[in-house]
């Protein structure tokens, strides 16, 4: 196959630090992330936007990093799941997750804590079915779910403002 | 097998006139990518025949939903996550909140947006029913200039639209014409969330002194591209509710759609569902 594009230097914010990096222009976001940044906290579950795995926040809204190419993240900023602790003191959600059960084998784990994330800023103190609805795009093969969204039925109100 | 990702070219042109040049240097040879939801999935499977893109997702002139006082005018990057926040929409054009909602999950109504849905032209993308009873109009813009088509008549055949090389959808105008009709929308999949449809039904009626006035009713994942029920609607026009031939109506329905056995259902299920939830909208409109 013909060989046309160049690498390009994409510039963007990951977890409030800027970040550079060369990439293919329709690379995804996600390998970006792992091969590039070495930020091997987001996951690969199916790689078409099914299993939610690999889910992360750009510009504040969740999204699947398998199906974002690596040219759309120029200017973004981007949070992974490595960019909620704040030193050795994780988020409320993670936190929540540990006290739980929430997590088991944790390959769906930091899609599923950033979808809970994400869901909590935008519904503070969400009802059961938005819960539901928050977490539909992220598949778990081990929990049964229910551990997963009692977890984040404790994080409620717990979240602090960060700057 | 995963793409070559050498192949594959991406631009960003600094706004739609650039876009628009673009398009038009190369007739055909540019393809507009969005949000990414369909393509990156193909490209992933090694399955992107297309190896240029232009990438749209920036272009402020294709962003926006404005309201005037006939028609709510929705730029073609109108995403479904700002399609179900919006409040007019939510109060006038229900079935297409319903659709938004029900398409993929909230990472993908974050990225999927309505005109990409439409120039992806699946025969199961949930929108189109919707936007086929509500009467849309799109509007086409080229190197050359703009024009505006019904949606209904967009989609010829499978995957083919009446689209010419070198043309953009810039927005979808959906005319203020339905207070006070009664809307139903129903979409069947394997699960609730994040299921692509095995059928899905939008309808509109109005009911004037216990008559059907008028109705439109548009399914989708029942043929190769979404289907405008006109002879259903036909059949229903002008009946009395409490005394409408179901049967008939439903055998009208059965006719005209042209359902297949797939991966995701058969064509006899996707028919018996298609009647099945013409009777649903009935209870709707007679409710």
């Amino acid at each position: 196959m013909r060989e046309r594009a160049r690498k390009i230097r994409v510039s963007c914010v990951v977890n409030g630090t800027a970040a550079s990096f060369e990439a293919y222009p329709m690379a995804r976001l996600l390998d970006v992330l792992r091969e590039e940044l070495k930020l091997t906290g987001t996951k690969e579950g199916c790689g078409e936007g099914e299993c939610g795995a690999c889910s992360i926040e750009m510009d504040g809204a969740l999204v699947n990093s398998c199906l974002v190419p690596a040219l759309q993240a120029e200017g973004a900023k981007i949070r992974t799941i490595e960019g909620l602790a704040i030193g050795g003191s994780l988020h409320a959600v993670q936190q929540a997750f540990i006290a739980h059960g929430g997590a088991q084998c944790g390959i769906c784990t930091p899609g599923m804590i950033l979808a809970a994330v994400n869901l909590l800023a935008r519904h503070p103190h969400p009802d059961d079915t938005q819960i539901r609805e928050g977490l539909s795009g992220n598949l778990c093969r081990c929990t049964g779910y229910m551990k997963i969204f009692e977890s984040v039925v404790a994080a409620v109100g717990k979240v602090e403002k960060r700057a | 097998m995963r793409a070559f990702l050498p192949a594959y070219e991406m631009e960003t042109p600094r706004d739609l006139a650039a876009a628009l040049e673009r398009l038009a240097s190369e007739p055909g040879a540019w393809k507009p990518f969005a949000g990414g939801t369909d393509l990156m999935v193909l490209l992933e499977a090694g399955k992107l025949p297309h190896k240029k893109f232009l990438n749209i997702w920036n272009l402020a002139e294709l962003r926006g939903i404005h309201v005037a006082v006939e028609h709510v005018t929705l730029g073609a990057l109108t995403t479904y996550a700002e399609v179900q926040r919006h409040e007019i929409l939510a109060r006038e054009f229900p079935l297409l909140c319903r659709a938004a909602a029900e398409t993929g999950s909230v990472a993908t109504q974050n990225r999927g947006t309505l005109g990409g849905n439409i120039a992806n032209a699946s025969p199961a993308a949930d929108s189109p029913p919707a936007l086929v009873v509500y009467g849309a109009e799109i509007e086409i813009v080229s190197a050359g200039g703009t024009r505006w088509a019904p949606y209904a008549s967009f989609h010829t055949e499978y995957k083919k639209m009446n689209l010419r090389p070198g043309e953009l959808i810039r927005a979808i105008r959906l005319p203020r014409s339905h207070a006070g009709w009664k809307q139903y929308f129903r979409k069947v999949g394997t699960r609730r969330a994040q299921a692509i449809s095995k059928i899905c039904f939008a309808g509109v009626g109005r009911v004037e002194a216990g008559r059907i006035a008028d109705v439109r009713v548009a399914l989708g994942s029942v043929g190769p591209t979404v289907l405008h029920a006109v002879r259903a609607e036909e059949l229903l026009r002008g009946q009395r509710l409490g005394s409408v031939d179901l049967p008939a109506a439903q055998d009208a329905l059965s006719a005209e759609i042209v359902p297949i056995d797939d991966m995701r259902s058969t064509a006899r299920y996707r028919r018996n569902v298609a009647r099945n939830l013409l009777a649903e909208f009935l209870e709707v409109l007679a409710g």
